[in-house]
């Protein structure tokens, strides 16, 4: 039986279940994003510095799990000792703590000082349970050299390089690997370019010795001058696009595409307070706005932050330790400073987001690392009116900006969503009562 | 284009015909765009200081090696093109890099003719130390076509008499990006997308196009061209860096002195754009043996106002 190479054919594997209770540092949920949120959405750490890399994959593979195995082009032959497994809890760990965030304050009641603050967040993510069953087959033939052979926890794994792509091609096809059309030529570039492939298929004898029910994410750590991910082989044949959330660690500074534009996504808007309840809905759709207005063309950016400290912490920053399982080699293992709180020094987070597919991404993305050490993160704001019933020449204001507040809170809604603002007037106004008619002008100046 | 011609330009007052102004025009519409539709990540303060460093050093290097007269209009384009082309977190790093793209000038010369073009220098001085960097990837594609329609335009309008090596550079680097591209058998939106970038653009007409630190004779700017384009595509494709024409351009400059040597031509001057042909032979008699007095021309250069501009 021939096996689909996964979903997307892509260098992306089976991300694990992230069904998300993120963990609370800082605050509480107050809105749970739906864990489907983004469709065929593949996650990818890349750890980099001095052109070592540790790439960390997993995707959100849905269906037939024998049907399950993934082709990645590297840059060069991995020795055994270069793949790894990583652990779903880091990277969901990661996600979590760079995740876009919802942060609420309430107002004051304006007759006294007085302040409540929490911080809320959402997180976005992923999911895809898979288990996987394949048979294992081998072949020499056509050009094609296994350069080596791997058995690394549940993956069976293959270095292939080739002399021309109908070779390899045909090989991956004996092999039980369905080619999509067109594949042919994208994989003949990536030959040209001294581009060798990574073959992963499931062992089965050992998925069921270590009796796990899940993928756990795939690692490999090599050395080279390519600072890229390739993603056109997951464009070919793609349904429609794909969702691609790529977490940068690196010793100096904020990533950034230089193929692409990167472009920082709107933050720090304030919204109207029912969206709490449908961050998750309000979030894809802000996403999905932000897409168009690129002309399909963009890549986004999420978060950027010193792994030092966040605020306000959607979840705890990573520890040493997780940030080592994720790649990061240059950081010594005792970096805990202070109070148990886990310090990780010299690591700099950079959250990429992008919707691809080949008509708006016909090149591989290429990024490089800058020195721009700025915080950046995708908050939004709710601003929870007073709704005591003081009464003072402040009140007063009070009750009458807010009206002006809330039609602005309604518009810029309406503006990063591209929800109706009818829509929205009404559910604001379910949200939040009848709001106080504005006195006329006349009637402020004679105070009737 | 390309050719000077005396007839018309003439009853202009020669303030009109320095293709500098229309460079001006052009960068500050695209800043202004850059900055008001794509979001470019540069403060008010960076560009403001970049643009007062740069006239500053201007004046005081007009003063000291007493040239006749102050002209903003080169600094002006360096610190344009810095604004447009440097990210950097700190405004100290902005003032550097304006300051030595115009520093640069007045004292890395060679037979009184600057080696590095300023804004090129500058850049590389700054992603060398590690104090700033580029955003190639920061061009949508409508500032891209109309960025081109611009460029395309100022030449024909100010008939810049040395837009060959400008020519020269997008045939030889994107025939070459093409020639990649069916090799591989990669679709040409590949090759297209590749050269979709402002910073390119930025490149090709006002940073190697700069006729004070490009070879004087016209052949000797198509082989300028060719080479400073070979050297980007191996800084591109062979070591796999960014913003691979800078790189290339800066490897490419110190040979400028060599070019001018084998194959000489009459030094620029703003005021009367010329594409250096006037005063020397047929290339064809140039080219491998150039004669005493022409190479004497070019050792001895000596030139009017606006040398050092």
């Amino acid at each position: 039986m021939k096996r689909i190479v996964a979903t997307t054919f892509t260098l992306l594997i089976g991300l694990l279940a992230w069904n998300g209770d993120a963990s609370a540092f800082c605050g509480f949920y107050v809105a749970k994003a739906d864990t489907k949120l983004f469709n065929k959405a593949s996650e990818v750490t890349i750890a980099r510095h001095d052109n070592k890399t540790v790439i960390t994959m997993a995707n959100d593979f849905k269906g037939d799990v024998k049907e399950f195995a993934m082709v990645v082009p590297v840059p060069t032959i991995l020795e055994k000792d270069q793949i790894h497994i990583g652990e779903a809890a880091v990277l969901k760990h990661l996600a979590d703590y760079s995740a876009p965030r919802l942060v609420e304050y309430f107002d004051e009641n304006p007759c006294r000082r007085y302040e409540l603050f929490q911080d809320k967040m959402g997180a976005l993510k992923n999911m895809a349970p898979a288990s996987a069953e394949l048979k294992r087959e081998r072949d020499r033939a056509l050009g094609v050299t296994i350069e080596a052979q791997y058995t690394v926890g549940e993956y069976d794994i293959l270095i292939l390089s080739a002399r021309e792509s109908n070779g390899l091609e045909t090989w991956l096809s004996e092999n039980g690997y369905k080619i999509p059309n067109g594949a042919s030529a994208v994989l003949q570039s990536y030959l040209k370019q001294h581009m060798n492939f990574f073959v992963a298929k499931i062992n089965l004898g050992e998925q069921a010795k270590l009796g796990l029910s899940h993928l756990r994410p795939l690692q490999i750590a090599f050395e080279s001058p390519k600072f890229m991910l390739p993603i056109r082989l997951g464009t070919v044949n793609a349904d429609g696009a794909q969702e691609l959330f790529i977490y940068f660690l690196t010793k100096q500074g904020r990533v950034e595409t230089t193929n692409y534009r990167t472009i920082r996504l709107p933050e720090a808007q304030e919204i109207p307070v029912y969206v709490k309840d449908r961050f998750g809905d309000f979030y894809r759709d802000l996403f999905t706005q932000q897409v168009k207005r690129e002309s399909e063309r963009g890549v986004f950016l999420e978060y950027a932050w010193d792994m030092n400290w966040c605020d306000p912490c959607a979840a705890n920053p990573l520890s040493t330790e997780e940030l080592r399982s994720l790649g990061v080699f240059w950081q010594e293992t005792n970096g805990r400073i202070g109070k148990g709180m886990p310090m990780a020094q010299n690591v700099f987070l950079t959250r990429l987001h992008v919707r691809y597919d080949a008509a708006h991404f016909p090149e591989d993305l290429v990024f490089q690392e800058t020195t721009d050490r700025s915080n950046f993160q995708a908050r939004y704001i709710l601003r929870h009116p007073w709704n005591g019933t003081d009464d003072c020449p402040a009140a007063t204001a009070y009750r009458q900006q807010l009206r002006e507040r809330q039609e602005k809170e309604a518009q810029t809604l309406a503006n990063l969503t591209g929800w109706q603002i009818s829509e929205i007037r009404k559910a604001m106004q379910l949200a939040s009562g009848p709001l106080i008619e504005p006195k006329k002008w006349y009637e402020r100046l004679w105070n009737n | 284009m390309g050719q000077d011609n005396g007839k018309d330009r003439s009853q202009k007052p020669a303030i009109w015909r320095d293709p500098r102004l229309y460079q001006i025009a052009c960068l500050s519409g695209l800043l202004l765009y850059g900055l008001l539709w794509l979001h470019f990540e540069v403060s008010p303060w960076q560009i403001t200081i970049t643009l007062g460093t740069a006239l500053l050093t201007q004046y005081a290097g007009t003063r000291f090696f007493k040239l006749p007269a102050f002209d903003p209009k080169s600094p002006l384009i360096s610190a344009l093109s810095l604004c447009l082309l440097l990210r950097t977190d700190q405004l100290p790093v902005a003032a550097l890099a304006s300051f030595l793209a115009i520093a640069g000038k007045f004292v890395i010369r060679w037979k009184d003719k600057h080696v590095f073009n300023p804004t090129n220098l500058a850049l590389a001085v700054v992603l060398t130390s590690g104090l700033g960097w580029m955003s190639p990837g920061q061009w949508g594609q409508v500032a891209w076509f109309g960025f081109l329609i611009a460029c395309l335009g100022g030449l024909v309008v100010t008939r810049a008499a040395r837009a060959d090596v400008t020519v020269a550079f997008l045939v030889f680097y994107v025939g070459l990006l093409i020639v990649r591209a069916l090799w591989l058998g990669d679709p040409l939106m590949i090759p297209l997308h590749q050269i979709e970038s402002g910073a390119l653009l930025i490149f090709a007409f006002f940073m190697i196009s700069d006729p004070k630190t490009t070879p004087d004779s016209r052949t000797g700017r198509i082989v300028y061209a060719l080479l400073v384009t070979l050297a980007a595509l191996y800084v591109q494709f062979g070591l796999f860096r960014p913003n691979a024409p800078l790189w290339g351009l800066i490897a490419c400059a110190p040979f400028v002195p060599l070019i001018d040597y084998l194959l000489p031509g009459s030094r620029y001057d703003w005021a009367k754009p010329s594409t250096g042909q006037r005063a020397i032979s047929p290339p064809s008699h140039v080219i491998g043996q150039p004669s005493a007095v022409n190479r004497l021309r070019s050792l001895l250069s000596i030139h009017q106002p606006g040398r050092f501009s």
